[in-house]
């Protein structure tokens, strides 16, 4: 038994070295930057930053891709201490419990307004992000951060209606009322999370999706309530397999991801409802007391060098907006017009703003009551 | 001696192994899938187990899991002989207090525990990483030994450790050469509960994890925004078969030296 135990650990050791000794050991930089100095003049000075992502939200070398972090780290000596999170709230509560620094985070639109009301960020120091300039004005200066202090915008994408076209009329696809088409019934997949759902409903109903009116808030959760009886299921990353594999008709998704499923699945396609879409935008801050605010500029300023965020979009698969990456993209996927939608199509797009607490409260007690009620 | 087993009861065998082993058997299919799908088997390929020796995130989170479970269920296991031996050797109220007090982390929800060890941390002002990860699986590691460790104290005669020290040995050589080889089944079966429950933890690890270390759980979830990638699959492929081939060696050991006990036994009558 001890000799076991003993082969045991050493199996699980010699898994564990044979897969770091694994990694490509490649020291030459491949990337090409717009100014070399800018970076090499922080090699050998033993700095560190911790950065806190999303999931799968990085270039990480496989398939011959670019390694987001390694050329960094080879670039300018900084080494990446590099985690990950899985929803805003649990970056938000992270950041709260005053346990851990970080020096990059990558928030979403909504909680940038709410951490930037609580003073949870630091202004950034533009000058210091010369590739700041490539960022498209289309999407700065947006109500959560009116004035750029806080926010570099990493990606973006809107919300739209994943559907089969084997099983749905495409007569139909173009308003959110598909979503609550008895035709359907039984095939209609929908957000699982309070925030898209009450969006959806109050676009439908032609309110603005930031209201903090409680009386459109309230029709909304009617108009929820409503739905479901022909819902499937409420449901987050199932969506793909459900759509993928034909188990479902319809349902709304973000539209780098449904690009993503139409890979998959030909017979899948996207449309924007003209009732209008959700524009959602996640970009780059500096959290308040960060131990290494001018590294932390250092590497949002990567992000935005076009061959990095080139090669990040293309992993992510959500949409750019740095104007010479999205040049330099493949043209099918820069002519997509899901995933870069021509004007006209996104006609009304909404950002989500922070909500204030009471609303906050009335979605959360509105959403429990949806998902309890008997929908009939 | 052996009873024939019907047909029914047969089937409701491969049944109960079929819910069993029917997920995993699904998610080794899907790892080999060419595409990302999991409903599309789109043709067989390589590329995830490939592409997950190139995940630099990935690699150095199954290293940090590794660390921390071997670290802390080796201490766990320290730790908890010593306390199943003292536990033993108290009197029956005190003991039965000790023993409450141990079931307690066991009963407590994981998150309860989290968020307490984390305030704790707090308290110490310690840098949330790999000591705090540590320190939080030695704490909920320890019970699982004494539990393990201690029927079997109870199981073992206590002359023989009175007849080492007649013959002459002293107290911590008679605990060495007497009672560990005695309890040495329920010290191993604790460490491998420990090793185990240390490699599954997410909640407590969610908590207690800081802005340098992430364990594999923790980087798994933050994948649910964009769908777990392929590499996860391939990577519990090989888990799953390095854990079958160790309990296959063990079992083919355990097998053996029943054997040579029986060829024994034969030699002797």
């Amino acid at each position: 038994m001890k000799k076991l135990t003993a082969v045991l650990l050493v199996l699980c050791m010699a898994f564990g070295l044979f897969a770091t000794g694994c990694q490509k050991e490649n020291e030459n930089v491949t990337v090409k930057v717009e100014d070399e100095s800018y970076y090499s003049q922080y090699k050998d000075k033993g700095y560190e930053i911790n950065v806190y992502n999303w999931g799968e939200y990085i270039s990480t070398g496989a398939d011959d891709t670019m390694d987001v972090i390694g050329e960094f780290e080879k670039l300018s000596g900084i080494k990446v201490n590099y985690t990950n999170f899985a929803t805003n709230e649990e970056l938000y509560a992270k950041l709260r419990t005053g346990a851990v620094s970080y020096d990059v985070i990558i928030p979403s639109d909504y909680m940038i307004g709410r951490m930037a009301k609580e003073g949870m960020l630091e202004p950034l120091n533009l000058e210091n992000i010369p590739n700041y300039k490539f960022i498209d004005p289309q999407f700065t200066s947006k109500s959560y951060d009116p004035d750029n202090t806080y926010s570099v915008p990493y990606t973006w994408g809107t919300v739209g209606i994943i559907y089969n076209k084997t099983m749905v009329d495409e007569a139909d696809v173009d308003t959110w009322d598909i979503l609550w088409n008895e035709k359907y019934a039984g095939n209609i997949l929908m957000f699982s999370n309070s925030r898209d759902a009450f969006g959806i409903a109050l676009m439908k109903l032609g309110y603005n999706v930031n209201t903090e009116d409680e009386g459109e808030i309230k029709l909304a959760a009617e108009e929820l309530k409503k739905q479901k009886p022909v819902i499937q299921a409420y449901v987050m990353d199932e969506i793909f397999d459900k759509m993928e594999s034909g188990e479902a008709a319809v349902a709304p998704y973000y539209a780098g991801d449904a690009i993503t499923m139409i890979a998959e699945a030909p017979d899948l396609a996207f449309s924007v409802p003209k009732e209008g879409t959700n524009l959602f935008i996640d970009a780059m801050c500096i959290p308040k007391g960060a131990k290494n605010k001018e590294l932390a500029e250092v590497f949002i300023n990567f992000m935005c060098e076009t061959e990095v965020a080139k090669a990040n979009i293309e992993t992510i698969g959500y949409s750019t907006p740095q104007v010479k990456a999205l040049e330099a993209l493949d043209e099918d996927l820069r002519n997509n017009p899901i995933a870069y939608p021509p004007e006209d199509v996104i006609q009304n797009p909404q950002v989500f703003e922070n909500l204030s607490d009471a609303t906050n409260k009335l979605y959360d007690k509105l959403w429990t009551e949806i998902l309890a009620s008997s929908g009939h | 001696m052996k009873r024939k087993t019907s047909g029914l009861s047969k089937f409701y065998m491969g049944l109960v192994l079929f819910f069993l082993y029917m997920p995993i058997f699904v998610l080794i299919f899907y790892s080999f899938n060419e595409s990302k799908s999991r409903s599309n088997f789109t043709g067989f390929s390589l590329k995830w187990y490939l592409q997950l020796f190139q995940n630099d995130q990935l690699l150095s989170a199954l290293m940090n899991t590794l660390i921390i479970a071997v670290v802390s269920s080796v201490a766990a296991t320290i730790l908890g002989t010593m306390a199943a031996v003292g536990i033993f050797s108290l009197k029956k109220w005190a003991r039965s207090l000790v023993m409450n007090v141990t079931y307690l982390p066991i009963i407590n929800p994981e998150i309860v525990i989290g968020v307490s060890l984390m305030l704790l941390f707090l308290l110490f002002k310690m840098e949330f990483g790999m000591l705090t990860l540590i320190l939080a699986h030695i704490s909920f590691s320890v019970p699982y030994v004494i539990l393990n460790v201690l029927p079997k104290l109870r199981q073992m005669d206590i002359h023989l450790y009175e007849a080492a020290q007649d013959l002459g040995c002293s107290p911590i050589s008679s605990f060495f050469k007497v009672v560990v080889p005695e309890i040495m089944p329920g010290v191993l079966s604790g460490f491998m509960m420990a090793f185990t429950y240390s490699l599954d933890d997410f909640i407590i690890s969610y908590f207690t994890s800081g802005a340098k270390t992430q364990t594999l759980p923790i980087y798994i979830y933050s994948m649910a925004r964009k769908k777990v990638n392929p590499q996860i699959n391939a990577l519990s492929t090989i888990i799953f078969v390095i854990v079958l081939v160790i309990l296959l060696l063990i079992n083919w050991n355990d097998s053996r030296k029943e054997k040579q006990l029986k060829l024994k036994r034969r030699e002797q009558i």
